[in-house]
């Protein structure tokens, strides 16, 4: 592990982003969604719209985030996010929804 | 010798497939974009290796794919899509007012002449533009802003601008249709549009002779004779010989459909005889596959009304695929190839203008669109 914040992208991001296991950020300031997903969009400006939307921000529907067996999504993007996920002993898991059946 | 190249869009990917002139047979490539919904691929007509490609999925949203060597690599662009101003509201489904929301890219329509310039149509509808070979992505805003914006309705599919055509004699000339407002046209570059619509008459509407609200499903145009159009619309085939200010129908001997005629996604022209157009007719808009299970291609030399079944090579029983709006394309080769895609993923080509079919590709994912190109 290199350090920094840990990211796990869905399999089509991923691929959009040519990166091929976990992403590892260095995240300034405090650690929320909303800084973590700004750092990954200015290191790979590709996701910018993929997860959140251009104008709003706001998370895409079909899209969630969970870390430490905790879904996330539904939290503030300005909410620190969990300690673990802070110090790195844990990822931020972008995870696309279930949907279809 | 001459090469041709179809590009494929499908639910699940791209695909490039690749003949010599003979078009017999086939290298594919592909699937590009493994798992996305491939709405539209098409070459720049100034430089044939230039392609542009919509990408989109209902979890991650747009992307745009340029490539620059014929689709061999792909880099994404700018996705980045917002309407000019405040967007303001078309009509929903059920009547009331809802704010327009981008959603996605249906069409991409490069220059004809410069290969940085794009044109696309999204949902909800509106016209955007890069010059920058998709380096950022511009609203043309007058189109939108239409004074009849706020009562467009979305179609079954979404109120998406699904057809752009280029006027190769009027660079300031360009024909939209979306569904299901209707057709537009500029004359001044975009900065303002007419609604280009009589003539259309739609019974699933309150008034069938409105100014808009007409599902017109894609237009056609032959670039030798631009101010002759043809229009597939949700039913009725019609033309235009004023650039679309009259429509009339020319369903002719189109197979009946009790009592009706004429329901179909795709229009071409063939590309040396410009009173020869093609569509698949399709089994109304409640069942949306070929009639009595019969894949047929309609041919027209006579520009409508006298239409021959063309079948040669097509399933003529337990058919029940669709060919949608974008998925037909001719190549200019001596003998004009047409070219097109069904839900069922197959590609049917024929290098006889028609006379005989082959499958290029028989199990693709449902195609989306299909584009040629003609390569020296």
């Amino acid at each position: 592990m290199s350090g920094g914040i840990r990211v796990v992208l869905p399999a089509h991001l991923r691929t959009l982003a040519k990166v091929g296991g976990e992403v590892h950020l260095e995240v300034k300031g405090q650690i929320t969604q909303r800084s973590v997903l700004d750092a990954l969009e200015a290191r790979y400006p590709m996701l910018q719209g993929t997860i959140r939307d251009h104008v709003t921000q706001q998370r895409r529907a079909f899209v969630r985030f969970f870390a430490c067996e905790e879904d996330l999504s539904h939290e503030s993007p300005d909410a620190p996010l969990p300690e673990a996920v802070a110090s790195g002993a844990e990822p931020l898991l972008v995870v696309g929804a279930i949907a279809g059946g | 010798m001459s090469k041709v190249r179809v590009l494929v869009g499908t639910r699940k990917g791209a695909f490039v497939l690749e003949s010599d002139g003979k078009r017999q047979k086939w290298d594919i490539s592909g699937p590009h974009f493994a798992g996305w919904e491939m709405y539209h691929v098409k070459g720049s007509p100034a430089d044939p290796n230039r392609l542009y490609a919509s990408q989109s999925s209902g979890w991650f949203g747009q992307q745009i794919q340029r490539s620059s060597d014929g689709g061999k690599t792909w880099e994404p662009v700018d996705n980045k899509f917002v309407y000019d101003g405040v967007p303001g509201t078309h009509k929903w489904y059920d009547g009331t007012p809802h704010p327009w929301e981008f959603k996605r890219v249906w069409h991409l329509e490069p220059s004809l002449t410069d290969p940085d310039t794009v044109y696309a149509g999204v949902e909800d509808a509106a016209l955007f533009r890069t010059m920058d070979g998709g380096k950022s992505w511009q609203e043309l805003p007058g189109m939108r802003g239409h004074g009849t914006g706020s009562g467009w309705q979305p179609g079954a599919g979404g109120l998406g601008l699904h057809t752009i055509i280029l006027d190769p004699k009027d660079p300031k000339r360009i024909f939209i249709a979306i569904s299901a407002a209707g057709a537009f046209r500029t004359d001044d570059g975009g900065a303002t549009w007419k609604a280009i619509n009589r003539g259309l008459r739609s019974e699933y509407i309150p008034d069938p002779d409105a100014e808009v609200g007409h599902c017109v499903h894609h237009m056609a145009m032959h670039p030798s004779r631009p101010g002759v159009l043809f229009m597939q619309k949700h039913w009725d085939v019609l033309r235009s010989d004023n650039a679309g200010d009259v429509w009339k129908e020319v369903n002719g001997n189109l197979p009946d459909d009790a009592g009706k005629r004429g329901f179909g996604f795709v229009i071409d022209v063939h590309a040396h005889e410009p009173e020869t157009i093609y569509v698949v007719p399709i089994k109304s808009d409640s069942q949306h596959f070929p009639h009595e299970g019969k894949l047929r291609v309609y041919r027209s030399r006579t520009g409508g009304n006298d239409w021959e079944p063309l079948t040669k090579g097509l399933p003529q029983s337990d058919c029940y695929v669709n060919v949608l709006r974008d998925a037909m394309a001719v190549d200019s080769l001596d003998s004009c190839g047409v070219y097109f895609g069904t839900t069922g993923g197959q590609v049917y080509a024929s290098a006889d203008a028609g006379d005989s079919w082959n499958p290029i590709v028989r199990d693709l994912p449902a195609v989306l669109s299909v584009e040629v190109q003609t390569l020296a």
